[in-house]
This record gives structure tokens, sequence and C-alpha cells, in this order.
């Protein structure tokens, strides 16, 4: 085994080596920090791709800056995330973040990023009220409900007015709950139940006889997207979709990361998200293609955050003309417009929030795997929650 | 036959001599209190390992001297995490009334929940804490308008410590606050320990059946130590939430209660320094692991957990045995060189 001293010699060797060409070309160091072990290491995995699959299309060089990624692993705890944030800015010298994979984690670095002046980009986490909580955040994954909203009203123009929500019960299965509600019955829709599942260790069979007992039109439903697959198999053991129940979701549940596990069960979901694999565009088939040779997984969501969270990282950086002030670089981010493999998208200059195109999408079957095929679109979506 | 006044200065000598500050001690200070000029760049991590070392000196107290396995020891830690985020968020936001007030609170509930583990073995132990433990997280993840749910609670703003040193970028004021509370509490366990009640603990859990007999009442004793052991996990909650001013619910998760124990597997149990040296092997460990290799790196850390624990099998009881082996010996050949 390596000792620690051999390990430091060699890497002081290797920096010193590296370091030659580096400097000249003036290294930018961007923290990227995400739950690469634990429950949520698949988020890890699909951003990091994400954000490696940007740099290997447009170059890691952007304004004369070097842009190197720094990862950190904080397996999904919160002082974890904080104190690598800290270290990341105050040791390496990093002068923009990415990542955070969960609510909490994100929220935990708004003290360090607003003291520390450094921009940090949001990947993963949804919960509306995180872009507030300090001024050097935005965002690049998703606003709160944005992705229910439309589905509702979707559902009442196609003849769906009784619905029965089911959520996981933390904070944006209940942001999402609400998103949907509010909408719905803005629209004429009738709520016949509202079911919240426990997020640890979920069991619906119980809910889900409820659910066939009151006999809606359909099931709305919001779950993280690794317990999509439970819910989907418990789906259909009960028989729901015999009963002539629809099922309508968010993206979550039909995550392209799981879909072709989750298996036939899943044809004929309608779910409303801001990204499939299967989007045509010719940003996406790059991306797509990108990610499956260099990582060997299907983007999906995540994954997107990641590639869009350097998208404006390089934006920001050409604009300010590779000054690395944050609060230059965080102005520069306010009111960028690209097209994302996802389609459209703009960063609120207001509250630095992401405004979207939200696409209703059913699962089809397209050379043999399963794929969210786009069929609706409802454009320039922003946080329903903000508004 | 001794006469009784013999034997009990005996007895005193040999309290004293083991209550000796030794020279590993001052030198474990010494570099800690160096670090805070020779590291600057990793103050964090220190404060990470200095928080960790008071939770597991916490967990040593009752597992070290009182015998009690615990599997839910984070109950306290996350509820003085809260208790001191709560605290700082709506009311008073000086630190050092925040780490005060949340080891009251936890030792309150030290207190409270001590009765459950006066009963049953071991197994039950484990069984009861980590239940108390598990209603806690269910409790702070449902009580969002209080505790921010699954968010975890933010929004926490403190003012400098003893309206003095502002919490900095560089964690240098939270390393010596951590350091200082460690010290503290380290030397008051001490005296604690190495006193005739910290003996008769000792007893308790080499033997309950025989220390009962000879009029050592268990009762008191384990709700003592449980309500003591309980401020401190508390304090050390309290100086998590204060120096990252945010509190995750993982605070009360199943993990933290057995990396806890594991550190404490590491250091050694019923010397007091255990949870300071498996906090920094622990920690260091794993923080360059992760650096190394941040994919994989919870499988080299669990094959170097499983040879250490079969390599060092008696580290559990051999730590302590080791370093006072000279003291016992000495005070053992007094004892039976005495003429009868």
């Amino acid at each position: 085994m390596i000792s620690r001293r051999v390990f430091i010699a060699g890497t002081a060797a290797t920096t010193a080596l590296a370091a030659v060409p580096a400097m000249a070309a003036d290294v930018l160091k961007v923290g990227l920090i995400l739950p690469m072990t634990g429950p949520f290491a698949s988020t890890g995995r699909q951003v990091e791709a994400g954000v490696r699959a940007y740099m290997a299309l447009n170059g890691d060089t952007v304004a004369g800056k070097k842009i190197e990624i720094v990862l950190r692993d904080d397996a999904g705890t919160a002082d974890q995330t904080r104190r690598l944030a800290q270290e990341l800015i105050v040791n390496d010298g990093a002068k923009m973040l990415m990542g955070f994979g969960l609510t909490p984690l994100a929220l935990a670095v708004a003290p360090v990023i607003t003291q520390a002046k450094v921009p940090a980009i949001i990947t993963s986490a949804t919960t509306s009220s995180i872009v507030k909580q300090s001024p050097f955040y935005a965002r690049t994954s998703m606003a709160g409900p944005q992705s229910a909203v439309p589905v509702a009203t979707w559902a009442v123009k196609n003849g769906l007015k009784r619905v029965v929500t089911l959520v996981s019960d933390y904070g944006p299965g209940i942001d999402i709950e609400k998103g949907f509600t509010d909408q719905f019955k803005k629209d004429g829709g009738q709520i016949v139940e509202a079911v919240r599942v426990p997020l640890q260790n979920p069991d619906f069979a119980p809910f889900l006889q409820r659910v066939r007992d009151s006999k809606p039109d359909a099931i709305f439903v919001f779950v993280p997207s690794g317990v999509g697959s439970l819910f989907m198999k418990q789906f259909v053991d009960r028989g729901l979709a015999e009963a002539g129940i629809k099922l309508i979701a968010t993206g979550d549940v039909t995550d392209d990361d799981l879909l072709n596990a989750i298996g036939d069960p899943a044809l004929g979901v309608i779910t409303g998200h801001f990204y499939s694999a299967s989007h045509d565009s010719p940003e996406n088939k790059a991306f797509v293609a990108r990610v499956k040779k260099a990582a060997n997984i299907r983007p999906n969501f995540m994954s997107v955050g990641g590639f869009d969270a350097m998208a404006l990282a390089y934006a920001a950086l050409k604009k300010t003309n590779g000054d690395t002030d944050g609060t230059k670089l965080i102005e520069a981010m306010k009111g960028q417009s690209w097209v994302s493999p996802r389609g459209p998208i703009t960063i609120d200059a207001a509250t630095r929030d992401i405004i979207q195109d939200i696409y209703i999408r059913e699962v089809k079957k397209v050379d043999g795997e399963l794929y969210n095929v786009e069929f609706a679109t409802f454009p320039k979506i922003k946080d329903p929650n903000a508004q | 036959m001794t006469a009784p006044v013999e034997t009990q200065k005996l007895a005193r000598d040999w309290i004293s001599r083991s209550n000796r500050v030794r020279l590993w001690e001052i030198a474990l200070w010494v570099i800690a209190v160096a670090a805070i000029f020779l590291l600057p760049s990793k103050l964090l991590i220190l404060t990470e390992i200095t928080i960790l070392a008071i939770f597991a000196l916490s967990l040593d107290l009752i597992l070290g001297y009182a015998g009690i396995v615990s599997l839910g020891h984070t109950a306290f830690f996350g509820l003085g995490a809260y208790a001191a985020g709560i605290l700082a968020r709506d009311y008073v936001s000086e630190p050092v009334t925040g780490l005060i007030f949340a080891g009251f609170i936890s030792g309150l509930f030290g207190f409270a929940t001590s009765f459950l583990v006066l009963r049953g073995s071991d197994l039950t132990r484990l069984m009861t804490t980590f239940g108390v433990a598990m209603l806690l997280a269910e409790v702070a993840n449902q009580a969002a308008w209080l505790t921010g749910g699954a968010d975890g609670l933010s929004g926490i703003m403190l003012t400098p410590i003893l309206g003095l040193f502002e919490f900095d970028l560089f964690g240098r004021n939270g390393y010596v606050y951590a350091l200082v509370v460690l010290a503290v509490l380290t030397f008051i366990a001490r005296r604690l320990v190495h006193s005739p009640y910290g003996l008769s603990l000792k007893a308790l859990k080499l033997n309950p059946r025989r220390s009962a007999m000879i009029g050592i009442s268990a009762t008191r004793r384990i709700v003592a130590i449980y309500t003591l052991s309980a401020v401190y996990a508390g304090m050390a909650g309290a100086l998590l939430a204060q120096t990252t001013s945010f509190v995750s619910p993982d605070v009360l998760a199943f993990h933290r209660s057995a990396e806890v124990l594991l550190v404490l597997v590491i250091g050694g149990t019923g010397y007091l320094y255990g949870g300071v040296v498996g906090a920094i092997i622990f920690t260091l460990l794993r923080d360059w692991l992760s650096v190394v290799t941040p994919q994989y790196w919870m499988f080299w850390i669990g094959l170097i957990l499983i040879a250490l624990v079969l390599i060092g099998r008696e580290r559990l009881t051999r730590w302590p045995a080791l370093l006072n082996r000279k003291a016992t010996t000495r005070a053992a050949t007094q004892l039976a060189e005495e003429p009868r």
C-alpha cells in the first residue's frame, strides 16, 4: 500500500509537472460537489457525466481560462457539503461551485457562498426556496413544481376531471402536490383524494387500494426517481390500469436512467418534465451520444442539469471576459439564454432561477428501448411558487 | 489485617496516581493548539475532528465506563444541534448561550430516557436506544414548522462568540471554539472518571451483581452518567450546528450513531482519549480516500476497518490496560506485599 508520505510526494511531483503548461493557460478551478456514494450516488454519476460531456464537446478553455473540475463526494451529508465547499473556496481557490444533489445539501452552503462571494450553480436540488437563500445561487435543474403545473392543465383539457394525487411526504413532494392541485382546481378539475406516502421504505399497496376504490379518472404521482420503479410495479400488480385509471406523473417517475429497468408496465404513462433523452434536436443528439460513449449510461434530467451548469459557467466567463470576480460572474449569469439539449432555456434575471419549456410525454418503445416521447410543449414555464 | 486508615491511604494514592497527567496527553493538546498556526488550511477538517471527538467522548462515558452499548447516541447529538439551531434562528444568536442551552435540553432528554436503559441486557439497550433515535428523527422530519423538515434548518445567523470572535471563512475561530469546548469537557470527564464515582461505575460495568452486593447501587449512577453523556453529545451537536450554521435532518440519521461507535472501536474505549484518537484516524482516512477515489472510497474504508478489527480485536479493552498497566501492577504489588 502506498504510504501517505509517498502519495503526497507523488502528487506534489505530478502537480509540479502538470503545472508547467497549465500555468500558461491560467487555470480556473470549478468545485463540483455531488453525492458520489450512498443512496443518491446515481444523481452524482449523472451530473458528473453531464459536466464532463459539456467540456468534451466545447473544449476546456474559455475566455483564456483553462477550466479544471475538482470533484468532491459529500455522500449526501449536509455538513460534509458545507465543509467541502468551504475548503474548495479557501484552499483550492475555486471560483465557482456546482452540484448539490438534494435540497438540504444546497441550503447548507448558502452562508459560505454569501460570505465568500462565490457563485454556486445548482444542478439537481429543486425546492423553490433555495435560490432566495443567497444572492450567489443560480439554478439549471428545475424550479419547484415547474413540471407538475402543465400536467394539471393538460389533464383537464383531455377529460381527466377527477384525480387522486399521491406524493412522497417531504419538501419537494408537498411543493409539487400544491402546484398541481392549485392549477388543477383553477382549470375546473376535482381532487378526489390527496395521499402522502412516507419517503422511506414506501409500500404503496394500501394506498393504491384506496385509490382504486374511489374510482378517479386518473392518479397523479410524484415520487423521487429511484422509487418510481417500485411504484410502477405495484400500480400494475393492483390492476389499476385495467380498472381504467390513467397514470399521470412528473418525469421523476419515468426517469430515463431507470425506464428500461421498469420495463413494459411503464408503456403509455403520461408525464410532464423538462428533459427527455429522446428530445429531437441536434444539441440533444450530440449530448446523448457523448454521455453514452463516455460514461456508458443514458443521460437523464440530472445529467442535463450538470451539462447546462457548465454551459452557464462558460457563458458567464465569456461575458466577463475571463474576470473571475464572484459578483461579476453572478451578474453575468442573470438573463443568459441558450439552447440546451432539453430545448430553449433562460436564467431569470430577477430570480436567478431557470425558465424552461415543459413537455408532456408518453412512454413508448423506440428501436426496442423505452423512451419518454414528447408530444406537447408548454413554453417558458417559471417557478409557480415564485409568482 | 491492615488498619482501615492505611487501606484508605493506599486507595487514595492509587486514585491520584491514575489521575496523573501523562506526557502523551500534554503532547496531544500541544499539537492541537499548534495546528492553529501550523495548518491554517486544514482548520475545517480539524474542527470536524474535534466535534466528532466530543461526540465520541460522550459515548465513551457510557460505553467505556458504564458498559452501556448504544446504537442511537445520535439522538442527543441531533437534539443538541436542533436546539442550538432553533435558539440561534429565533431567539439568541450568541454561540456560547446556544451551547449551554443545547447541553441542557439534551441532558433533560437524556435524563428522561436513561430509565429505559436501566433494565435489560445489551441487546435490549441496543434496541431501545436505536428506537429513541428513530422516533426523534421522525419527529424532526414531521415538525417542519419548527425544524424545516426534510429541507433542514437554515437561516441560522450567529453573532460573534461571546461578542468578540466572529466565525471566519477559514474556520479558525470555529476550531479554537470547538477545541476549548473539547478541552473543558475532557477535563471535567477526567476528574469524574478518576473519582470514586468513576471507579464505582467501572465496578458496575465489570460485574453488576457483585457490585450490588458490596453496596453500589446501579440506578442512580447509570442515570447520572447517561444524563451527563447526553449533555456532552448535545454540546457536540450544537457545535456542529454553529460552525456550519445549518442543521441537516441527517444529524439524527442512523449512520451517525454507527459512525461514532466505529470511531470508538478504532480509538479504544475506557480511557477518554479513544474518541480523539479514533476521530483523527477515521476522519483523515475518510477525507484522504474520498479525495483519491471519490466513487470507491467506501470500499477501501470498509476493507481497512475489517483489517483493523481483525488485527486489533482486543483494542476495545487492551488500550487502556496497556497504558495503565504500570500503575496497576505497582498498586497490586504494594497491596500484596502488605502483611496480613
